[in-house]
């Protein structure tokens, strides 16, 4: 099916990415309106350092960016530079794939205490990104505890944990890498409130844990024996049986300690200013599916607690929102509600955040679908001069980040990367991002036509 | 490690694996699918889409299908890395365990 929609994608992450490789290869002319001045959202900002394999992923998202009738607009904060209104005159459809941005609070006295964080703030430190608090994450607590039974709480136990050398070959940032040499933390205790069955580790990521030079995985069996398997999910069996192979393993004297603890839930994070204990309830199975509070407790000392407990999405302005679930109410990727017509919603602002990035090719796939489906008789924006928006955006200051902009920043980075022998170290002082890719932009608005 | 398809995709070739397959690493034979070993990034998406849980992490097969690794792997003796499925389509051969290349 072919369509001559003018369409805009707002995010360029996976999701994003993959509902413009569709919509491209079926004829519609694309602009990419992302927040940030450097593209592949939590590809770049999300996975981890040490996860070279799926970073490899960012050569087939290029080839996206890079397709004649895709263009790249960085530095646009839609809601802010531009609204919605706006680009609804400008754009004929407009796709939402601004993914899940904030973090589920747990709900528990003390957690407004310093060294109470949300895991995203430690990805986000660790992966570079330009929003995250500058002066980063005090790693000075011996003891660290990590809520949460995900793949998140997987990689920041794992990035805490691991021998620092082992990442400058990683694209981390050099302050990152210099923190985390002298960081303090010995022990890091991942805390899910379920039984080691319920775990939504994936079983890949849950085996490199066991595999770390300098770490000794410690699970206690009282904690996993005994407990039913529950689940009839083939990974979570293989986690319930890796973590009874990890509670007979004897400990190495490793360096560093990673503790896997079930059936606790924070109750209370407790100190003077800066948390030093996290009080648990003891959780059991409290029948149909629930788990409820014995009313044993447990005191875990510890100046640094992560929370890992869920994503959820922030509302677009003008765009309907399901304040419950965090989304974008849908149907089939359109966006339903009071939206007009025209308007989708693709990857975890559709369907939570859930699944790996394979996952989001088929959820854009049925976006991509709905869209081509409705084609025919959407109406038109008035104004479809590719220039249209770039006036705009430039009457109110703002000059995107353009691909070649973008490709300037890359090389900035493969440049850095050669000082530490590593492929390329990322910069994230936002200001020096866009002041590199505006040397390469020239003349951005000969560059930025191509689509026309 | 990358993942394996083992014996329950045989003359079952659901193919919702290979919609998730961000790097289109999943090959079609005549009466299964196969994952590239070199091309796949362990992202573990196509695992819990399969219907009859036929995909595994390599290190963990079941004993009764570790034959399946060896066959997978013979499958791209000769296609080597062919860069996705979607450039070389459907292929009308399988590589099965106590099976030469039957073509």
């Amino acid at each position: 099916m072919t369509a001559d929609l003018r369409v805009a994608i707002v995010g360029s992450g996976p999701s994003g990415l993959y509902a413009a490789e569709g919509l491209s290869k079926a004829g519609c002319d694309i602009d990419i309106l992302e927040r940030l001045p450097a593209p592949y959202g939590l590809l770049r900002y999300g996975v981890a350092p040490d996860h070279l394999k799926i970073k490899s992923l960012v050569p087939a998202m290029a080839r996206i960016l890079g397709r004649p009738n895709v263009r790249f607009l960085g530095g646009i904060h839609v809601g802010r530079d531009i609204d919605i209104t706006s680009l609804r005159e400008l754009y004929d459809v407009l796709v939402y794939a601004t993914g899940a941005a904030e973090d589920r609070p747990l709900g528990i006295p003390g957690e407004g205490l310093d060294g109470s964080r949300a895991a995203r703030e430690f990805v986000s430190w660790y992966s570079g990104h330009p929003d995250a608090d500058p002066s980063g994450i005090d790693l000075s607590a011996t003891d660290v505890v990590v809520v949460g039974a995900g793949n998140v709480a997987l990689d920041v136990a794992r990035i805490l944990a691991r021998d620092p050398e082992e990442l400058a070959g990683t694209d981390v940032p050099d302050h990152v890498l210099g923190r985390l040499r002298g960081s303090d933390v010995r022990d890091v205790h991942i805390v899910a409130r379920r039984g080691p069955s319920f775990a939504k580790f994936s079983t890949t990521e849950l085996r490199e844990v066991g595999e770390l030079a300098n770490v000794d995985v410690i699970v206690r069996a009282a904690e996993v024996d005994g407990t039913d398997a529950a689940t009839a999910d083939p990974e979570q069996l293989r986690n319930l049986e890796l973590f009874r192979e990890w509670s007979r393993r004897p400990r190495a004297g490793k360096p560093r300690r990673i503790h896997f603890r079930f059936g606790l839930s924070p109750a209370e994070l407790i100190g003077h200013r800066r948390v030093d204990q996290v009080v648990l309830d003891r959780m059991v199975p409290g029948g149909s599916g629930t788990w409820v509070a014995t009313g044993e407790r447990e005191v875990l000392r510890a100046g640094l607690i992560l929370r890992a407990v869920g994503y959820r999405g922030v509302p677009v302005a003008g765009v309907p929102f399901d304040e419950h679930r965090g989304v974008i109410p849908h149907q089939d990727g359109r966006v339903v509600g009071s939206a007009g017509d025209g308007q989708y919603a693709v990857g975890w602002i559709k369907r939570g955040p859930s699944g790996v990035i394979g996952t989001n090719k088929a959820d854009a796939q049925e976006t991509v679908a709905t869209i081509l489906a409705a084609a025919p008789t959407l109406p038109r924006a008035a104004i479809r001069d590719p220039q249209a928006i770039l006036d705009r955006l430039g009457a109110s200051g703002v000059t995107p980040v353009t691909w070649a902009g973008w490709l300037a920043i890359d090389a900035a980075e493969v440049a850095r990367g050669a000082t530490r022998g590593a492929p390329r170290v990322k910069l994230s002082d936002r200001k020096e991002m866009e002041a590199t890719a505006l040397s390469a932009q020239a003349r951005p608005d000969e560059e930025t036509r191509k689509t026309a | 490690m990358t993942f394996v398809v083992a014996g329950a995709c045989v003359d079952v070739k659901d193919r919702t694996c290979l919609d998730q397959c961000p790097v289109d690493c999943i090959y079609e034979g005549s009466r299964k699918v196969y994952i590239q070993p070199e091309e796949c990034i362990d992202c573990g998406a196509c695992e819990p889409v399969c219907p009859v849980n036929a995909i595994f992490p390599a290190s963990d097969v079941p004993d009764v299908e570790l034959a399946h690794v060896e066959a997978n792997l013979r499958f791209f003796d000769e296609l080597g890395s062919p860069g996705g499925f979607e450039l070389i389509g459907p292929q009308d051969f399988d590589c099965l365990p106590d099976q030469r290349l039957d073509r």
